[in-house]
């Protein structure tokens, strides 16, 4: 599904280099984790993945199904596939989240030359997708996650990749700011579009979230490399010893 | 005092071709008009309220031609919206192309027809809230549309009509000179809405007195015109009863020059004043509105609220005044002027005033100008939303609070199918 090949990204504005050569592959229908700590790249990772300005890559590629992410503009690389859930969604005033959630659906669409849906099919879906996520019609209404709780947020965010069904989600640290109610309530989103050949990257810091979301591979990064790869287990090892001993090992 | 010798003949000179009827009622107005705008004279640059908008091109003794607009199979504005249609053509009525004018509830006449007449209500508004308008900020051009308007009607609204009157202003001309100037008067309890559109002329100079009496509501919605080099100055000067609501929403997309003044009184307790506008200007655009709201009775509230998305150059100005008069206590005003800029070389120019007299009251005011917002933008695209489509959909959403002014919803449909036209024909 995914393949990520030595990547080397650094910051267009500052010559700081974030990621140092980042291979990662990810079967389809396979969850993986990456954990490590503040500032190993993981949100980099995440960003440079869905098109974010602000970045270079100086070296490597990445591929979606074959086809090189890294050269497609932000909104081309959603309609292949790829699907990015903020770990801090943007509220956007003005525009209701019903139009965006549309707008988005029937972009995807024409882009890959199907027919629009008409406004009666999409209200009866998002409105069966939205009550799964306990999303209410006034949420729906409000605009795209102005005056929305942390929570509210993530699971708008799930709400949308319910609505796009990409094939590639990445999940960036969707469980911060979130209590452990509303953590159950996302996961069991998240599992919900499991299987289907659908592949997951999650980032997270914690354990907890794992428990929820059961992954098949857990990777460790640090300094913008992955160090080590496992299974679930490895997620349980960080959450009792912390990242030093896994640090101390890769040097 | 005497205006300077230079200034003195710049006016003579603007008005020179200008046909002047002293005849009646309406002649003993445009007299006290004439004697008006001779003791002001036309602006100049040095006057506080033209520092930011060049007056030249409205002062010069002719109108610099223009080239037509075509809007293509784009439909015309309100089209979709059932309307009692009055049509003139480059500043002249015509009947051919008019709906009868007549509508239950209402009277229209032309103001030369209405001239002959020994008396008429219309005297009691012509010129006369334009020249009440003139203190404490003086408004020469709408003198000079009160002492030589070619043209008008004037409306009397006893009843609330079952539709919009909308008054269309065709251009055909590249170099016609204009000017309009109607009476509006909507009784007590009646309710009206005005809908205007059209370029009207190469230069245009539109005054509309309002009164809106005790329990009246005012609705007016303007979609000006668009021609590229177009020139427009244009007044609305409203009395608002008590209990009453006056509420305006202008759009304005291209044109050389606009200036919109809009000078409202709240003589009443218990009144609304809501005046909102939109303006999109891509090159040699330069749009200016220019708002003083006075507040002279109690628990009044006032909006303005004004949003302009500026590119290749284009001049965003805005001077907006709230004035509370003493003992105007729970006074509620609110403005706000914001701009967006699609590039680097555009301009905002905002002067926001507030001159308050009474102790209890709530004012607030705001202006901001700025970009598009990347981080927005980036969420957009990245769920799938092309970049153009994401753009106009975030200029959208910067004029939606302009937007939401007009309480019809067909009117404001089409005012928003208006701007996305706009915003497709001038891709970022």
């Amino acid at each position: 599904m995914l393949e990520i090949n030595n990547l080397h990204v650094k910051l267009e504005e500052e010559d700081k280099v974030i990621l140092r050569g980042v291979n990662l592959k990810i079967g389809a229908g396979e969850v993986h984790a990456i954990m490590g700590p503040n500032g190993s790249g993981k949100s980099t990772l995440s960003y440079v993945l869905s098109g974010r300005d602000g970045y270079e890559v100086t070296e490597g590629s990445a591929k979606l199904e074959g086809q090189e992410l890294l050269e497609m503009e932000p909104e081309a690389r959603a309609a292949v596939g790829l699907f990015l859930a903020f770990q801090y969604p943007v509220e956007i005033p003005g525009v209701g989240n019903m139009t965006f959630l549309r707008t988005a659906v029937n972009a995807q669409r024409k882009a890959r030359n199907e027919t629009e849906i008409s406004a009666g099919d999409f209200l009866k879906l998002v409105r069966e997708k939205a009550k799964a996520l306990q999303i209410d019609a006034e949420m729906l209404k409000r605009p795209v996650n102005v005056g929305f709780s942390g929570g509210e947020k993530k699971r708008n965010e799930i709400l949308q990749m319910a609505m796009l069904e990409p094939k590639m989600c990445i999940l960036d640290e969707t469980d911060s700011g979130l209590d452990v109610d509303a953590m159950k309530l996302v996961a069991e989103g998240v599992n919900a579009l499991r299987g289907a050949g659908r592949s997951f990257l999650v980032i997270t810091h914690y354990q907890r979230l794992l428990d929820h979301i059961k992954p098949d591979f857990v990777h460790i990064m640090a300094a913008g490399r992955i160090i080590k790869t496992g299974g679930p287990e490895l997620a349980l090892e960080v959450e009792n010893n912390g990242y030093a001993d896994l640090l101390a090992e890769s040097v | 005092m005497a205006v300077l010798q230079s200034k003195h003949d710049a006016l003579q000179a603007r008005i020179a071709a200008l046909s002047f009827a002293p005849q009646g009622w309406l002649g003993a107005a445009r007299s006290d008009a004439l004697a008006r705008l001779t003791a002001m004279g036309l602006p100049g640059k040095r006057d506080e309220y033209w520092r930011y908008t060049d007056p030249t091109g409205l002062n010069a003794v002719e109108a610099a031609p223009v080239t037509l607009f075509d809007p293509g199979d784009e439909p015309a504005p309100f089209s979709g919206v059932d309307r009692l249609k009055i049509v003139f053509v480059d500043g002249v009525f015509d009947a051919s192309q008019s709906d009868a004018l007549a509508l239950e509830g209402v009277q229209i006449e032309r103001t030369c027809d209405a001239a002959e007449a020994d008396i008429h209500w219309a005297s009691a508004l012509y010129g006369v809230l334009e020249a009440r308008g003139q203190s404490p900020v003086q408004r020469p051009f709408a003198a000079l549309n009160s002492a030589f308007a070619d043209d008008g009607l004037l409306i009397r609204v006893t009843q609330t009509p079952s539709k919009p009157i909308s008054l269309i202003y065709h251009h055909k001309s590249m170099t016609s000179d204009v000017i309009l100037h109607h009476c509006i008067k909507v009784e007590s309890g009646a309710e009206v809405t005005i809908l205007e559109n059209g370029a009207a002329a190469a230069r245009f100079n539109h005054v509309m007195e309002i009164e809106v009496a005790d329990d009246a509501r005012f609705h007016h919605i303007r979609a000006q015109g668009r021609a590229h080099t177009r020139q427009a100055v244009t007044h609305l000067f409203a009395r608002i009863g008590r209990n009453a609501a006056f509420k305006s929403f202008t759009l304005t997309a291209n044109g050389r020059l606009t200036r919109n003044d809009a000078v409202l009184e709240l003589l009443g307790a218990d009144s609304v004043a809501h005046v909102a506008g939109a303006a999109l200007g891509d090159g040699d655009f330069h749009h200016d509105d220019t708002v003083f709201i006075t507040h002279a009775a109690e628990r009044c509230e006032s909006r303005q609220v004004f949003k302009k998305v500026l590119k290749n150059g284009a001049v965003g100005v805005f001077q907006g005044k709230i004035l509370v008069k003493q003992g105007a206590q729970k006074t509620d005003g609110y403005q706000i002027s914001q701009a967006l800029m699609l590039d680097g070389d555009s301009q905002f120019l905002a002067k926001p005033e507030l001159e308050i007299y009474a102790d209890d009251v709530k004012c607030s005011h705001g202006s901001t100008s700025g970009a598009i917002d990347e981080t927005a933008l980036f969420y957009l695209r990245s769920r799938g939303v092309p970049l153009r489509q994401a753009q106009s959909l975030l200029v959208l959403a910067f004029l939606a609070e302009a937007i939401s002014e007009i309480e019809d919803e067909v009117i404001s449909d089409d005012i928003r199918q208006r701007l996305q036209s706009w915003l497709a024909r001038h891709e970022h």
